[in-house]
């Protein structure tokens, strides 16, 4: 699996990337996030399409676990 | 107008998404002296809408401005959006706008045939608005800005600040909200050109008639709701005038379409900076959804006002702004001040 790094993008962009990947049905994703918004946007896009999301915080960044 | 570059590609916020978060700016201005002047009724230190200045007993002046980056492509309906939106601050004073200066950066990528479509919106919406701008000011930046400084005039007696709510009242919004999350969508293609076409005929929409008809009646207190959100200013109204605001969720209006798309995380940065700001002083009862919550917090672009006014007076004054406005809505009423600023319900 790839983590998806979406690192230095601002919103919609990381659930733009996100929801594009997702159209392969994978039942893991993993996705690198730097800031609060894109943790939040991203976390509901997966949760509307059925994932559950776990956060791991390092320093200023996430990294989003998103598993069916 | 169809142009070659997309303006909204120039710009990372949208609109009032872009404004800097209310607590940032409380920060930024910790420790400054206040100079008082007492014909200055309404100053920075009320968070309001605009500074009124009184300049004898039948007149005070209004002055405001407001401006932010590109929220559609189209440069005419931007334009025409800014206008509104920067003149949206007197209608929220209870004033009437007479002069407008431009305030305008240019992003290189810019052809002159864009920038003059902007320019033209502008002065349409201020013509509209019975006001008329008078020069401008504008410089070359890395995003394009535009919007006005705006000066209007009031009777002092008549002033209406953000801060004056009374146990009482009932609290009116005059336009949908789920614009900032609708315009996010917009950049991922995910919204439909009729819904497109109603959410930019309600920002290009003057908040004049609403303030018309408001005048006609004892309202106690108004502001125009924006950048801040539904639930940031009306926090920023229950704190300023010492009570408790109660909204009720299912009463509010807002744009269907901005429910699921909420839900799929199409939210822009500006609300979860309006949640950080407020979420500690509001009690979020229980059934009220994170999507309900996140439009309740969702940064507007020239958005409706939002009006305190005696229960006694409410009924009458609906049915004329219904008459003209038909998405206005009681969204909630307030009590004397309790352990919270806002209950939502």
């Amino acid at each position: 699996m790839k983590t998806l790094d979406a690192r230095g993008l601002s919103c919609p962009e990381p659930v733009i990337m996100i929801r594009k990947a997702m159209a392969s049905k994978d039942n893991v994703y993993e996705m690198l996030v730097d800031n609060q918004t894109s943790k939040e946007n991203v976390t509901r896009y997966a949760e509307h399409q059925g994932y559950q999301v776990t956060v791991t915080e390092n320093g200023e960044e996430y990294l989003l676990t998103m598993k069916k | 107008m169809e142009t070659d570059v997309k303006l909204t590609k120039l710009a990372k916020c949208a609109g009032c998404g872009a404004k800097v978060g209310a607590g940032t700016l409380v920060h930024m201005l910790e420790g400054f002296k206040t100079h008082k002047d007492e014909r200055l009724i309404v100053g920075y230190d009320k968070s309001d809408d605009a500074s009124v200045y009184v300049i004898n007993e039948e007149t005070a002046l209004i002055q405001t401005t407001d401006f932010f980056p590109p929220i559609v492509d189209d440069p005419y309906l931007y334009g025409q959006i800014a206008a509104a939106n920067a003149l949206s601050d007197v209608y929220a004073m209870g004033g009437t706008p007479k002069l407008a200066m431009n305030i305008m950066c240019l992003a290189e990528k810019m052809e002159k045939a864009v920038v003059q479509e902007i320019l033209r919106g502008g002065y349409e919406k201020v013509y509209e608005a019975g006001a008329i701008i008078t020069g401008g000011h504008t410089i070359q930046g890395a995003e394009p800005i535009y919007g006005l400084a705006v000066s209007g005039f009031v009777h002092p007696d008549q002033v209406l600040t953000n801060s004056n709510a009374k146990p009482g009242d009932v609290l009116i919004l005059t336009k949908p909200l789920g614009i900032g999350i609708l315009t996010t969508s917009i950049k991922a293609d995910l919204v439909e050109d009729a819904v497109c076409k109603r959410i930019y005929r309600q920002m290009a929409a003057l908040n004049k008639t609403a303030r018309d008809i408001m005048v006609k009646y004892p309202v106690n207190s108004c502001t125009d709701v924006t950048g801040f959100s539904l639930l940031g200013h009306s926090f920023e109204m229950a704190q300023g005038s010492g009570v408790t605001i109660h909204l009720m969720a299912d009463q509010i209006p807002y744009h269907p379409e901005a429910y699921e798309l909420a839900e799929m995380g199409f939210i822009p940065a500006g609300a979860y900076r309006n949640r950080e700001y407020a979420a500690d002083g509001v009690l979020v009862k229980n059934g009220i959804t994170r999507a309900q919550q996140d439009i309740f917090y969702d940064p507007q672009t020239s958005g409706g006002l939002l009006m305190a006014v005696p229960e006694a007076s409410a009924e009458a004054y609906l049915k004329e702004l219904k008459a003209r406005i038909p998405e206005a809505a009681i969204v909630g009423y307030v009590e004397p001040m309790g352990e919270w600023s806002i209950v939502l319900e």
